[in-house]
């Protein structure tokens, strides 16, 4: 594997692979005082965040610490554009100064890709840490290792994505993943939130989550973003609470063993109640903690595996 | 100037090859033709069809000479086998006022190559709010007046734009775009675009300009031109207001007939443009609505831009595509290759139909004795293969890049004068 820009045509095989690293990455690390392998001694890897994102940009720092890598932070809240210097340019001034590996979150969808293909001759390794409303892969790979954790094979399990679906890329990835995992996917959100031709998607839709819950095995939660509320997407969100939020009520009818997510940061009170993020159902911390190692499995299999695979 | 004679040429590829003599930038004869002091330009059999006339093309002069100037800009288009071109407005300085088009009109003599007809802008600094001063740019010549790269979107503006050009005899070229359903759009609405995760330009905010302007036109008793037409739905607007009896013509790009979002997979941003690329279906309706006249005509959409303005990612990269170069290719492949269209056809879609729209008297006219020496010379057999760092063109924006395509422009004839000849501007 030389970059992950997306997981749309993932092989399952490659990605049972990746997560199965990360199963042994974090048994390998729990319970030790020094958490460091020695793994990417030598390598460099950048982080080049176009949005403020804590929650990411840490995961993957700590991924590549952990694995010993040297980890640089370039962050820009405004786009390349508005600071004048090209994505391109920037990309090959981090390029020539010795990146083995450039992590990317950008508000432009396709960001990472074009990334890779001004990289091609420097040979640096590219990763997809968010790129508009495109993808999230490595969010995606996170959400199936704690569902893994906690349902075992995906395979025929029930797995619903709540709310806007439209302008997800967690949503996006977890749909390419999840159903080349063998998942059965179905998202649930009005009609304002879905994308054009959904239907071609291999997925079911719904628009209505209670008489989805009693089937599932785990249902994920998306972010409602503020600008979303104000954009005439749906009426209020009193409404997109009572419609779509997981309450006391609804986490009732979901079956005992069924598994609650949310990609973070989580709106309490109206996309999730707060008695439902913190009760034992809900594996959102588990989510982060998975992250670091699914991240470190990635950096794993694009910088120390490469031989192997590519 | 020398006479000329373009020998061995079949006009609107029919029947066998012949001889045109042309002398003082007039068709003299057809035939069996004899003028020992002519230039002789031997067609080979090659297909002879009136100049082409574009009615879409930026110059981008003045205000971003670093991508076209009139003097490239005019060599692509002899190039491409035109032999007029409408300059669009949208310049810097914005085309809308009388200073800007005479110096865009004076410098396209000057250059000499092909007819530049500058466009006027319908609403002053093309921002849709105050009608721009069209009778003094009609005065000075201006046929066609459009604010293309936005909508003339408020309908008050656009009736009473439709109006006021009734009585100077100029064509509204509208660029239909409901600019509320097309906020931050960035690809056609649909499922490749939703794949992508790039955000929707719905067919449905083309077809409603040009539905409720059609509508407008009819009132106003006034001639509408819808640029750029990209979805069925359009096609089927314009084909219910033409049997109703509006006077509205419309034109397709060469891209909107071959390329469809498939491409977009990629992410260059070379096949980004405005309208966005639409669906296979669409594609396949453009050509039948072409064919059948739904859709008059074709014009490039020309667009140069910068390497930096298109090597960037796929939101921050400007829209358009190079076209004068390559758009007879394209019709010969999506529509003769097809057997949509034949040579005469062509005729009427690349010249005859625009020549029309925009009221030019010495274009589009038939290849007869007495007719103004407007022509083009087609080798319909010869392939090429697209270039973009080789056109005429300082910007290489081409989607067409590295496509081998049909159809070989042998010559161009402008008044009589030869201004491009087996691939290069004629000294």
């Amino acid at each position: 594997m030389k970059h992950l820009l997306t997981t749309e045509g993932i092989d399952p095989a490659q990605a049972t692979a990746i997560l199965d690293t990360a199963a042994s990455l974090k048994q390998a690390l729990e319970g030790r005082e020094v958490r460091k392998l020695p793994t990417l001694r030598g390598r460099t890897v950048i982080t080049m965040f176009y949005e403020n994102s804590t929650r990411t940009r840490v995961s993957f720092e700590i991924a590549g610490k952990w694995m010993s890598a040297d980890v640089v932070n370039v962050s820009s809240s405004g786009s390349s554009v508005s600071k004048g210097e090209s994505l391109r340019d920037t990309a090959l001034t981090l390029a020539a100064a010795g990146a083995d590996c450039v992590i990317v979150r950008h508000p432009a969808s396709g960001a990472a890709h074009r990334l890779a293909g001004w990289l091609r001759e420097a040979g640096t390794s590219v990763v997809n840490a968010g790129d508009g409303m495109h993808e999230h892969p490595t969010q995606a790979l996170l959400d199936a290792a704690t569902l893994r954790e906690r349902l075992g094979d995906l395979r025929d399990r029930r797995i619903a994505i709540v709310g806007d679906v439209l302008h997800s890329r967690v949503a996006r990835s977890n749909v390419h993943l999840l159903t080349a995992l063998g998942a059965d996917v179905t998202l649930v959100a009005p009609p304002t939130l879905l994308p054009t031709g959904v239907e071609g998607w291999p997925v079911t839709v719904s628009h209505e989550l209670d008489p989805e819950l009693p089937g599932l095995d785990a249902v994920m939660l998306l972010r409602v973003q503020a600008e979303r509320m104000h954009g005439g997407f749906f009426p209020s969100a009193r409404e997109y609470s009572i419609a779509y939020g997981l309450s006391e009520r609804r986490l009732k009818l979901l079956p005992e063993h069924a598994v609650v997510l949310h990609p973070g940061p989580m709106l309490r009170g109206m996309e999730i109640a707060s008695a439902v993020a913190d009760s034992p159902r809900a594996a959102i911390t588990d989510q982060v903690r998975n992250g670091v190692h699914v991240r470190m499995a990635v950096l794993y299999h694009l910088l120390a595996h490469e031989e192997e695979t590519s | 100037m020398k006479p000329l004679i373009l020998k061995g040429v079949r006009p609107y590829g029919e029947g066998d090859p012949t001889d045109v003599l042309i002398r003082d930038g007039v068709i003299a004869a057809i035939g069996s033709v004899d003028d020992e002091g002519a230039r002789i330009v031997d067609g080979g059999g090659a297909v002879l069809l009136p100049g082409f006339v574009d009615l879409h093309t930026h110059l981008r002069e003045p205000g971003r000479e670093d991508t076209e100037t009139i003097a490239t800009g005019s060599a692509a288009a002899a190039l491409g086998g035109y032999t007029a071109v409408f300059a669009m407005a949208n310049t810097d300085p914005v085309a809308d006022n009388e200073v800007v088009v005479t110096h865009v009109a004076r410098r396209g003599r000057e250059v000499g190559l092909v007819d530049v007809h500058p466009v006027g802008a319908v609403t002053v600094g093309l921002e849709g709010v105050k009608l721009a001063e069209l009778g003094t740019m009609a005065k000075a010549g201006v046929r066609v007046f459009s604010d293309d790269g936005h909508c003339v979107h408020d309908p008050l503006i656009m009736r009473r734009a439709l109006e006021y050009s009734k009585a100077l005899d100029v064509v509204i070229a509208q660029h239909a775009e409901e600019p509320r359903l097309t906020v931050g759009a960035q690809a056609h609405e649909g499922e490749q675009a939703s794949r992508l995760g790039l955000q929707g330009w719905p067919a449905s905010a083309e077809e409603s300009i040009v539905a409720r302007d059609c509508l407008l036109a009819r009132h106003a008793g006034a001639r509408l031109h819808v640029c750029h037409v990209s979805t069925t739905g359009t096609a089927d607007v314009l084909r219910w207001a033409k049997a109703r009896g509006t006077e509205v013509s419309a034109e397709v790009t060469p891209h909107h007939l071959l390329l469809t979002d498939e491409r977009l997979a990629t992410y260059d941003p070379v096949n980004k443009v405005n309208p966005p690329l639409r669906t296979a279906a669409d594609v396949e309706v453009l050509r039948r609505a072409l064919a059948e006249g739904v859709i008059d005509c074709v014009a490039t959409d020309h667009a140069p831009h910068a390497v930096q303005d298109k090597d960037c990612e796929w939101s921050a990269a400007r829209p358009g595509m190079l076209g004068l170069q390559t758009a007879l290719s394209i019709v010969v492949e999506t529509m003769v290759r097809t057997g949509l269209l034949d040579w005469r056809g062509v005729a009427r879609v690349m010249s005859e139909r625009p020549a029309g729209i925009a009221g030019l008297a010495d274009q589009g006219r038939p290849i007869e004795v007495g007719e103004p020496a407007n022509l083009t010379l087609v080798d319909p057999d010869a392939t090429w293969t697209v270039r973009g760092a080789e056109f005429a063109s300082i910007a290489a924006n081409t989607p067409f890049e590295g496509m081998e395509l049909p159809g070989v422009v042998v010559a161009t004839v402008l008044r009589g004068r030869v201004t491009a000849l087996g691939g290069r501007i004629a000294e």
